[in-house]
């Protein structure tokens, strides 16, 4: 489904990824653990093209997203992404930030983008939220209307980015939830996250990243029992 | 204010409200095209192509590095010695208005824009909308409610501004004024009355830009 091939990133002289090559497969989920500042996020945003990669290939579903032929948006409409601080839309209710892109990219009816928002807010649990306005929501609960803001798309493929790091601790179960369940249902999905606990439930591999590299990656259980390299070890011990 | 005929405004009150006709005309039309300019040429100076953020910078700096005054009777006086053709001065003040707002204009819009936190921006892409949907559907609807109390600033500047377009012989409220006040001697009573006439443009402006700030805040 994405398979990333000798991926460089530089911000001007700061190299921030080195050299990564990784594949997700479909149904898969991928967590992406590592210290802060070891280029999590912007590998997860050179995979839907929020950032340029520098150099290297990046291939999801066949398309090569560096190509200059290939339309980013139509790429970008496949891949859904949450962000860390939900970036919900504020001057536009929940079902209307959720109704907006399937209109507007997929050029679906007004009716039926209702009607798929309120099945979605009822899949993440806020059916009686539709028509406040995120300000109104509690951090937990615009997150799940982000998720099911991108879901609403019928993507591909799910990019969360630390998707419940800003949220008061009580909230970060409710949201932990609906990724469980999307993963159930076979979504692939990359979480970039420090939560090890669902890295270890529902993560069916493991990258560690450490100064732009991928140091080791596997499944959660050979990773967070047994790490060979030296510096998940510090960095597991520091986190668990 | 002893010793002076302030009944006798009411005689001049027909003459003033043609100036006041003019000053209206020329704010509304110059205004509405000063906007359109600075919504073009403020989406140009966060345009990422050069010659566009260019042309726009020069523009701004041009019209904001010189005086109203000196706009004014450069169009109505010197431009048509350029192009070989008169430009009407009713004309030549709508075109004053709109130029000269609309470089103050661009600038609140280019304030506006930028301060809408890039998630947004980045939010929208993220769906798959290109960037000009972005811009329609989620920057502008945003940054817009941002440019209302600037935007209103300006647009009480400028409606005072057009006090100036008498100098190229806009019929406006005070060139009414001060053909009343030269023929009647009564330049305390008619320039007071003019300045009570601003004042009521200027302040009707604030309570409804004031009520339309409240409208749109109820989210
Ligand atoms: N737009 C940018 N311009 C310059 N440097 C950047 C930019 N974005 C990120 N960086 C730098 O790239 C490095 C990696 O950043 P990144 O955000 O990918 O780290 P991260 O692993 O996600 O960290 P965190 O856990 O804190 O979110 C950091 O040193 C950061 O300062
Ligand atoms: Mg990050």
């Amino acid at each position: 489904m994405i398979e990333v091939k000798n991926l460089y990133k530089r911000f001007g002289d700061l190299e921030v990824l080195k050299n990564i090559n990784c594949k997700v497969n479909e149904s898969e989920v991928v967590c992406v653990i590592g210290p802060s500042g070891s280029g999590k996020s912007t590998l997860l945003r050179c995979l839907n093209m929020l950032e340029e990669m520098t150099s290297g290939d990046v291939v999801i579903d066949g398309d090569h997203i560096n190509d200059k032929k290939v339309n980013i948006n139509e790429i970008r409409a496949e891949v859904g992404m949450v962000f860390q601080q939900f970036n919900l839309f504020p001057h536009k209710t929940v079902i209307e930030n959720i109704m907006l892109a399937p209109q507007k990219v997929r050029r679906i009816s007004r009716e039926d983008a209702r009607k798929r928002a309120v099945a979605l807010l009822d899949k993440v649990g806020l059916s009686d939220k539709e028509n406040n306005y995120p300000s109104q929501l509690s951090g937990g609960q615009q997150q799940r209307v982000a998720i099911a803001r991108a879901l609403a798309m019928e993507p591909k493929v799910m990019l969360f980015d630390e998707p419940t790091s800003a949220l008061d601790p009580e909230l970060v179960g409710e949201v932990l939830e609906v990724m469980k369940q999307l993963a159930l249902e076979g979504m692939t999905m990359v979480v970039v996250t420090h939560e090890m606990g669902f890295a270890k439930e529902v993560g069916d591999r493991v990258l560690f990243m450490d100064e732009g590299k991928i140091e080791e990656e596997g499944d959660p259980e050979q990773i967070f029992s047994k790490p060979k390299s030296e510096r998940t070890q510090e960095f597991l011990r520091k986190v668990l | 204010m002893f010793g002076f005929n302030w009944a006798g405004v009411i005689d001049f009150i027909p003459q003033l409200m043609t100036g006041l006709y003019y000053t209206l005309l020329i704010s509304v039309l110059g205004l509405l095209i000063g906007f359109i300019l600075g919504a073009v040429f403020g989406m140009g100076r966060v345009a990422k192509n050069k010659i566009i953020y260019g042309i726009s910078t020069v523009y701004i700096e041009v019209i904001r590095g010189t005086p109203v005054l000196v706009q004014a009777i450069w169009i109505y006086f010197a431009l048509p010695l350029i192009i070989g053709m008169n430009i009407e001065s009713i004309l030549a003040g709508v075109i004053v208005i709109a130029i000269n707002s609309g470089a103050y204009i661009a600038e609140i819009v280019r304030g506006a824009v930028q301060s809408i936190e890039k998630g947004q921006m980045e939010a929208g892409r993220s769906l798959g909308l290109d960037h000009g949907q972005t811009m329609r559907y989620i920057i502008w609807p945003q940054a817009f409610k941002r440019m209302i109390p600037p935007l209103g600033n300006q647009f009480i500047i400028s409606i005072k501004d057009t006090s100036l377009l008498s100098v190229i012989l806009v019929p406006e409220l005070i060139f009414q004024g001060r053909l009343i006040a030269a023929n009647h001697f009564n330049a305390v009573e008619i320039y007071t009355t003019v300045a009570a006439f601003y004042l009521v443009i200027t302040l009707s402006l604030s309570l409804v830009l004031r009520l339309l700030e409240r409208r749109l805040d109820i989210q």
